[in-house]
């Protein structure tokens, strides 16, 4: 399953998206939990009886601002979110 | 020679007359600022109240319109101006405007009605970075005003109940549409109106200072726009962005048109 | 004589139950609510069939909401709590439904209530609620396959028509065919923002534009901005809208316009999607444990 978190307004679409199936059995020790500076991974038990990584509820609406300071405005290399994932889950829509 | 510049905001338009004035051969300016009322929508098109306040400035300032022969039109609607000579981007105002009153200033934090940005500036007066948060009215001014309205008070006194509060109420909410919601639910809780203006600046400020933090806040850090004349929402910026000086312009909301009349100025100098 | 305050944007609450069936013959009965910021729906499932559903406004106070919801549905069929054996709570008010026995995302039991309404060919769904807006893409059993949820703004959101109904003084309910009475197909108001669009709308009254010809406007950027939350995603046949903005086909058919898709239609309540699927999520749940646990009341 393909899990986006975030959301569109004026300014912009903003999505993270989790590839669930690549998050059971993980293969990089959720590393996502601890490389994301402001920590807004969690590990969940989805509706399928899944262990997955997720955005925490409290980030899902203010992702746009919670990303800035790995994405500065003159733009980024790389994040070390999607570095950390080796399975490749994660990706961001900007 | 006087030049003009003519700030097309998404509320009002304000309207800067330079003139250039030699003494001892030194250039001194010399600026006079003319703001038409509130341009509501529906009311006044676009063009129409250009026309108005240039004309008020104009009349204001005892001053022939015709001899203005450099108009820079600069805000949302800076490409509505039919008599103006020339446009630029708020980013490249701003950071002219800010820099011209504020020669030490590096990162100029714009605050207007419905955008919110963060400008990194040169010692040129030139905007060399910016972030902003634009079409999104939660970003900035206006959804301070609606939960001012939602809560019944202007909003200068809104501003000033938040600094009675020493509380911390995160809002859910990150829409002006369901902040309101939100502003009512607080009320019916029983929720301290002082709390409530708090919480509202708090997160207007978190907000665009995320955007600042894109551009990276390097002092001296400069707040122009409205905004500036809302005490409870420059402490929260002063809080949010962690920064022991915060330096305020007089008529911040001018500062735009500033910069493009000295724009305007250095385009006729040139010329 | 005192001016009425009319509330434009009230929609008509609904309380069904079916006919055909008795409860007392199921042999597992099962119970779902959807407590949402705007509307709570209770649904009722009898051995895995829809038997009966309540829908209404959810009010200041969660809890009471799902009570409130399930109380409707009892009354009419002559249940009480107890004689549920499996109840499941969803929706923002999932943590409120303190009689709920487990709480599955709402976006898991709308793709469920999906495939039961719309049928088990439905693979894309759309659900326009009160304060969000939701793309899910399932399988055949109803099983999310991608989702994407948007919570964060009002644009595409059941609030965000309810602005408009404000703001012409027309009941909500009559929105979608006026959308169709205009000589002509406007162009969109902003798309992006609802306070733009509002205050664009202002302009284009002031500016002599009637008032349906604002409704279609407006009509027409919720569509277009629906369908870009589509688009990331993608739409794939068959296609099925559910909550509350289902019911205004003014939306509704200017989205199945730009997707060049036509939407299955269901003869239930759009809007019970959510609860009924959660309420097939406790059939299945009962089914696995293989006996029946008495709710207690």
């Amino acid at each position: 399953m393909i899990a986006n978190y975030g959301y569109k307004d004026g300014s912009g679409e903003y999505y993270i998206a989790i590839d669930t199936d690549k998050c059971i059995d993980c293969a990089a020790g959720r590393a996502c939990l601890t490389a994301c500076p402001k920590g807004m991974f969690e590990i969940i038990t989805d509706d399928y009886d899944d262990e997955v990584a997720a955005i925490k509820q409290a980030n899902r609406r203010t992702v746009a601002y919670d990303c800035t300071d790995c994405k500065p405005a003159g733009g980024h290399a790389s994040l070390p979110c999607t570095s950390a994932c080796t399975p490749g889950a994660i990706k961001h829509s900007w | 020679m006087i030049t003009a510049g003519i700030d097309m905001g998404s509320r009002s338009v304000k309207v800067v007359l330079l003139e250039d004035i030699t003494v001892e051969g030194a250039p001194q300016l010399k600026y006079s600022i003319r703001k038409t009322h509130l341009m509501l929508p529906g009311e006044l098109d676009a063009d129409q109240a250009a026309e108005q306040a240039f004309g008020d400035a104009c009349r204001d300032a005892g001053v022939d319109r015709t001899a203005i022969k450099h108009i820079v039109a600069t805000g949302a609607g800076r490409k509505q101006v039919p008599f103006s000579t020339d446009n630029v981007t708020e980013m490249s105002a701003g950071a002219r405007g800010a820099v011209y009153m504020f020669p030490t200033v590096k990162t100029v934090v714009d605050v207007g009605a419905e955008e919110g940005r963060g400008i990194k500036t040169t010692a040129e007066g030139k905007a060399s970075d910016y972030a902003g948060n634009e079409k999104c009215a939660a970003g900035a001014g206006s959804f301070a005003e609606s939960m001012a309205r939602a809560l019944q008070l202007s909003l200068k006194d809104f501003g000033e109940y938040s600094l009675r509060s020493d509380k911390s109420i995160p809002m859910n909410a990150q829409c002006t549409v369901f902040a309101e919601s939100e502003v009512v639910s607080m009320i019916h809780a029983n929720t301290a109106k002082e709390d409530i203006a708090k919480a509202v600046l708090d997160a207007v400020a978190s907000r665009v200072c995320a955007m600042v933090r894109r551009v990276g806040i390097e002092n001296d850090v400069a707040l122009i726009g409205g905004m500036v004349h809302n005490a409870g929402f420059v402490a929260a910026l002063k809080k949010s962005l962690d920064v022991d000086n915060l330096l305020l312009p007089e008529m911040p909301e001018f500062i735009g048109a500033l910069g493009a009349a000295l724009i305007a100025a250095e385009s006729g100098a040139a010329s | 004589m005192s001016a009425e305050k009319k509330e434009y944007w009230r929609w008509e609450e609904s309380c069904w139950i079916d006919p055909d069936r008795n409860w007392r013959d199921a042999r597992i009965v099962t119970a779902g609510i959807d407590v949402g910021s705007v509307s709570s729906q209770a649904v009722i499932v009898c051995d895995g069939e829809l038997y009966g559903f309540n829908s209404m406004r959810t009010g200041n106070n969660s809890p009471d909401s799902a009570t409130n919801a399930l109380k409707g549905v009892l009354d009419k069929s002559g249940m009480k709590q107890a004689d549920i054996h499996f109840v499941v709570g969803t929706g923002y008010g999932r943590v409120n439904v303190p009689f709920a026995n487990k709480a599955i995302t709402e976006i898991a039991c709308h793709a469920r209530g999906a495939n039961y309404m719309g049928g088990n060919t439905v693979r894309t769904i759309l659900d326009m609620g009160g304060q969000d807006c939701k793309a899910i893409h399932c399988d055949e059993k109803g099983k999310v396959t991608n989702f994407l949820m948007n919570d964060k703004c009002a644009a595409g959101t059941g609030r965000g028509m309810e602005v408009i109904s404000d703001l012409m003084q027309i009941p909500i309910a009559e929105l979608g065919m006026r959308s169709f009475d205009v000589d002509e197909e406007p162009a969109a108001v902003s798309s992006v923002c609802v306070v733009f669009a509002k205050s664009e709308a202002l302009g284009l009254l002031k500016a002599g534009w009637t008032k349906n010809k604002v409704i279609a406007a407006y009509c027409q950027a919720m569509a277009e901005r629906v369908v870009s939350l589509l688009e990331r995603i993608g739409v794939e046949k068959e296609f099925f809208i559910t909550g509350g903005i289902a019911k205004n086909p003014g939306v509704v058919k200017r989205i199945e316009r730009l997707l060049k898709i036509e939407a299955v239609k269901t003869k239930y309540d759009s809007q019970i999607a959510g609860a009924l699927g959660a309420g097939l999520f406790g059939y299945t749940l009962v089914m696995k444990q293989g006996a029946a646990a008495k709710q207690a009341a």
